[in-house]
């Protein structure tokens, strides 16, 4: 055990070699293990929000899916119910101009069957007349007989 | 000089623990042990220097085998520092130093592995009186860390409580100075047990590392001894005791050393850690 000199000696390379150290050696060092952890953290936050959007975004994709399958079997039905009506308004206009046209036929036929009623009263009167005539075998003065002639007209 | 067989044991011995001792002025105190300090700034700045270069490229992407290398060495420190010091920055200083201390400490008591007579081959050439390579086997280097980190103790005690907090602390721990009547005493007895606690701390921590490191040096040379005294000649016998010393010291050196590998980290790490437990000390209030 003899102390001597190198002990000063030696304390004064350990303070150089901690300066050194703690000088150059251990920031650069700290800073570059740092800045990857700091790398690493936020690749990994980058991940976690990304997967968190997709998330969001699928699931937007799926409403948004949802609502034009709604809005198409909305459209769908609706055009059904339009067609359903225009075929209901349809039948409602045909029906209505056949009626018309069965009244106006009809209406044509009596005023036909009276024409031929007149007709024939007119002719059955001449008929009668003429009958009247033959069994009278005289002139019937039409004008003096007008009142009687109209009354056996209106008989038949 | 593993032929050296003009030497007896105790020759062989004393001249391997010899420094290579140079005065300055007067000689006495005024000594210097040029192969302590050679050889402990050689390993200091090639590991220290080692580091350097690596940290000086470091990458923050993807980090080569070198230096993931050093990354390891510093994420044990810290993780160690860690457990210790909670008393602010880790990175400021203290964590530097202790891989200072882990690194430097480690390559010295390293220096216990390479063989002493093939180094001696060498260093016969700088130093006919011996040659000492395990600078950490000299007391002085020993010391001159401990002492180092000891006055560190004491500036960041001055520096965190301010030099007035220390001497309160000095003389009013561990024990108080309560009831005032025991004041007095109890004023004594803070300052005496402060005393011992401050001479101690530095001979233990210093002491410690030396006693290992030399002990493990002169098991060696006990070892290496059986080696260096086997003679080939005079008969059957007697060369096969040299055979038998040859292989006994070869075993046993290897195991030896095998087993010094333990104490050689193992001395680095506790130095290292007591450093980090002494300065964390003086952070903290009593």
């Amino acid at each position: 055990m003899n102390i001597n000199l190198s002990l000063i000696a030696q304390a004064i390379a350990f303070a150089l070699f901690i300066w050194f150290t703690v000088r150059f050696v251990w920031p650069p060092l700290l800073r570059a293990i740092e800045t990857r952890q700091k790398t690493i953290a936020d690749g990994l936050a980058a991940a976690e929000q990304g997967r968190r959007s997709l998330e969001l975004s699928s699931r937007q994709a799926e409403q948004t899916l949802r609502e034009a399958r709604d809005r198409a079997a909305d459209i769908v039905a609706q055009a059904e119910r339009r067609a359903a009506q225009l075929i209901e308004e349809a039948k409602a206009a045909a029906r209505a101009e056949a009626d018309r046209e069965r009244a106006a036929a009809r209406a044509d036929i009596e005023q036909a069957i009276a024409r031929a009623r007149e007709q024939l009263r007119a002719e059955v009167a001449a008929l009668v007349v003429a009958g009247a005539e033959r069994i009278l075998r005289r002139e019937v003065d039409a004008r003096a007989h007008a009142e009687l002639l109209e009354a056996v007209k209106r008989q038949l | 000089m593993a032929a050296a067989a003009e030497l007896t044991p105790i020759e062989y011995i004393s001249h391997h623990l010899s420094f290579f001792a140079t005065p300055v002025g007067s000689g006495g105190f005024w000594t210097l042990h040029l192969d302590t300090l050679a050889v402990s700034l050689a390993v200091g700045v090639l590991g220290i220097g080692f580091l350097w270069w690596v940290v000086r490229g470091a990458s923050a992407g993807v980090p080569n085998r070198r230096q993931a290398f050093v990354e390891l060495a510093f994420e044990f420190v810290t993780s160690q520092a860690k457990t210790v010091f909670h008393h602010g920055d880790l990175h400021r200083f203290v964590a530097p130093t202790a891989l200072t201390v882990f690194v430097w400490v480690l390559l010295m008591n390293a220096m216990d592995f390479l063989p002493v007579d093939w180094v001696a081959l060498g260093t016969h050439h700088l130093s006919a009186h011996g040659f000492r390579i395990v600078p950490t086997a000299d007391v002085n280097t020993t010391f001159a860390l401990a002492l180092t980190v000891w006055a560190l103790m004491i500036y960041f005690n001055v520096a965190v409580k301010g030099l007035g907090g220390w001497l309160h602390e000095l003389a009013c721990a561990p024990f108080g100075i309560r009831p005032w009547w025991a004041a007095p005493f109890l004023v004594v007895f803070n300052l005496l047990f402060n005393f011992i606690e401050y001479v101690s701390k530095p001979l233990s921590h210093s002491l410690r590392l030396f006693g290992n490191m030399y002990a493990g040096e002169i098991i060696f040379l006990l070892l290496w001894i059986w080696a260096a005294h086997a003679t080939f000649t005079g008969g059957f016998f007697s060369a096969l005791g040299g055979v038998v010393s040859l292989l006994a010291s070869i075993a046993l050196g290897l195991g030896w050393a095998i087993f010094h590998i333990l104490i050689v980290v193992l001395q680095a790490f506790i130095f290292m850690m007591l450093t980090v437990v002494y300065i964390a000390l003086a952070h903290e209030h009593h």
